[in-house]
């Protein structure tokens, strides 16, 4: 018990204080992320000056912004000055003509035990100040303040929230395929930071964040019982099972609000949607064919509910009104449609969509038009959005002997990286913006 | 150089410290340890007869069969897995002292929550299949384990056929 409270401990949110460093005048540097001329910004990102951590710091920073997709940052060799005074601003003549658009400078200093973490955003082209803020925070956070700095400059150039500063809960596989442990674990959106949340003595599966606080809703097994839906609370560890059913509970979603949980219950074998309060505990019915109906998402204002439903052959992807009411199919292209995901932003839904022997990740919106695949392969299952809308998480498993992993694109197609994990995963789920949470 | 450096108090983030810790004891699963992969690599009733004590958990899963196996994304009952419930109804109506559980299990060819409830309608179809062949609703448990379970791992039909299955596994409470 004593392991799994520390690491508890440890998935909690640090305390981090934020201030602005005001600028005079607001240069325009900014980028649009949809459209065909996009081009991704050429950043220099200059280690942070002050306390040794200031170039752990800016090679956070410069991983996220590569990452992103958004940001092109230059390479070390081809800076024209390896250190920026923090008071003082960079050379921009010399930046310009080694081709970066826009600046990052910091300084990491001590006051008493609070690190101090600076930056200032500078746009080479006006020789002006974008942004500046500086933080207080415990010295063990300094990742999370390299994150939340990460969202600053992408918030500033892009108009979008910020995903840097986030976590994933997932389901961490080790073990021979036939007998293999699953449990839940929980990394930063750069997969560092790794900690295991359940003990992997019974299996767990499909963990989904809260829209609005650290509860994780996710599906155990348990000894002699049926297999139900429980909510984990990340920061402070108390678990509790969601209902007492007569069957399998599965497949749960939060309500944007976090005040709801809908998911399936296997009823014989049929498996319909019920919604429940967390609350109130008390329980409505919103589906009831003789189909399998799972796989439930809430639209961000809670109105409508997307899900699948073999209902009339294969897997389909359905919307119906909270209540249950009007439900109807939006997907008609070839091939079977799962896993359906409302966008945090409300203007897609992502899903897994098989055919041919392959599965993809896809997004359309949500009248069902518009699709477009953003991934496609032997195996790719599980969408999960980011709080910002712009970039789903899922896994992918290639085949052959090796399992699978975590990976991200974004919805533009311009980004797919692996987020590194100790060892096989699936079902990620992105949590909201750490700094969103009140 | 055109900035300002003030410091004016804006925003503060929230602190989630709390240290409140109230998790039960860890209970042992023994579905989790030994979830039915007892009969592994037995392919319903194509083994012939061993030396197994008639009786025996051994007689009904080497002379009876312990499973049935499906097509793909279906739940419908083949000839041959008719036959080996026909089989499992006649033994467990002769064996009335087994309560026992019907294990749902699917390919890993689908998505991870459909495969939970196509397992579900699997043992739920065999566990019918048996009560209209006489066997008391009160002995049998069913359970899914979706594709998390797999007997048979390779990248083809010949593993994930043997995947889409259902097993009985003898001695579970019946409820």
């Amino acid at each position: 018990m004593t392991l799994i409270r520390q690491l508890f401990l440890q998935a909690a949110i640090a305390f981090i204080s934020i201030f602005f460093l005001v600028s005079v005048s607001h240069a325009d540097l900014n980028i649009t992320l949809s459209g065909s001329n996009f081009q991704a910004m050429p950043i220099a990102v200059v280690d942070f000056g002050g306390d040794p951590q200031g170039v752990q710091v800016a090679n956070v920073i410069t991983a996220n912004l590569k990452r992103s997709g958004v940001f092109m940052p230059l390479e070390k060799a081809r800076f024209p000055e390896s250190t920026v005074e923090f008071d003082s601003s960079p050379n921009f003549t010399a930046w310009k003509n080694a081709g970066a658009q826009a600046v990052l400078t910091g300084r990491v200093s001590r006051e008493g035990a609070k690190l101090k973490a600076e930056f200032r955003l500078w746009d080479v082209t006006s020789g002006e100040q974008v942004i500046g803020q500086q933080y207080f925070t415990d010295p063990v956070s300094w990742r999370r303040v390299s994150h939340i700095i990460s969202d600053a400059v992408y918030n500033k150039i892009t108009g979008e929230k910020g995903f840097f500063d986030t976590r994933i809960v997932f389901v961490d596989e080790s073990g021979p395929k036939e007998k293999r442990r699953k449990r839940l674990a929980i990394i930063d959106s750069d997969g560092a930071g790794f900690k295991a949340l359940t003990s992997g003595e019974n299996l767990v599966v499909t963990p989904r964040f809260s829209p609005s606080s650290q509860d994780v809703a996710y599906m155990s097994f348990a000894d002699g019982a049926e297999p139900r839906v429980y909510v984990l609370d990340v920061a402070t560890g108390k678990r509790d099972v969601v209902g007492s059913f007569n069957g399998m509970s599965f497949s749960p979603r939060f309500s944007p609000d976090g005040e709801k949980v809908i998911m399936s219950l296997q009823q014989g074998g049929n498996s319909n949607i019920y919604v429940m309060g967390m609350g109130s505990k008390s329980t409505t019915r919103l589906t009831s064919t003789a189909a399998i109906d799972t796989s439930p998402s809430y639209a961000p204002d809670g109105r409508q509910i997307v899900f699948e439903s073999d209902r009339g052959g294969g897997q389909q992807i359905y919307i119906m009104g909270a209540d249950g009411s009007g439900q109807k199919r939006v997907s008609f292209g070839s091939g079977s449609y799962s896993t359906p995901v409302w966008s945090p932003k409300g203007d897609y839904i992502a899903f897994t969509k098989q055919g041919g022997g392959r599965f993809a990740i896809g997004i359309m919106k949500p009248d069902g038009s518009g699709e477009k695949i953003l991934s496609e392969g032997f195996h790719n299952e599980g969408p999960s959005w980011a709080p910002n809308g712009r970039y789903i998480m899922f896994f992918r498993d290639s085949g052959g002997a090796g399992g699978p992993k975590l990976h991200m694109v974004d919805i533009n197609g311009r980004v797919d990286v692996t987020i590194p994990t100790p060892a096989y995963a699936s079902d990620p789920a992105w949590s909201p913006l750490l700094t969103d949470l009140r | 150089m055109s900035a300002i450096f003030i410091s004016s108090k804006v925003t503060k983030l929230a602190a989630v410290m709390l240290i409140t810790f109230s998790l039960g004891a860890c209970s042992k699963n023994a579905a989790d340890e030994n979830g039915g992969l007892g009969g592994a690599g037995l392919n319903g009733g194509v083994n012939g007869a061993g030396s197994q004590s008639p009786g025996s958990i051994g007689d009904f899963t080497v002379n009876v069969g312990d499973r049935v196996l499906f097509e793909t994304d279906s739940s419908e009952l083949t000839t041959v897995g008719q036959s080996t419930l026909d089989k499992q109804a006649q033994w467990l109506n002769r064996y009335p002292k087994y309560n026992f559980t019907v294990e749902g299990n699917a390919d890993e060819r689908g998505t991870r929550e459909y495969n939970f409830a196509l397992g579900a309608r699997r043992s739920e179809t065999a566990k019918n299949y048996l009560i209209a062949r006489g066997v008391s609703a009160s002995r049998i448990r069913t359970i899914s384990y979706g594709k998390e379970r797999p007997v048979a791992v390779c990248d083809n039909i010949s593993c994930w056929s043997q995947n889409r299955r259902a097993v009985t596994v003898l001695g579970g409470a019946g409820s």
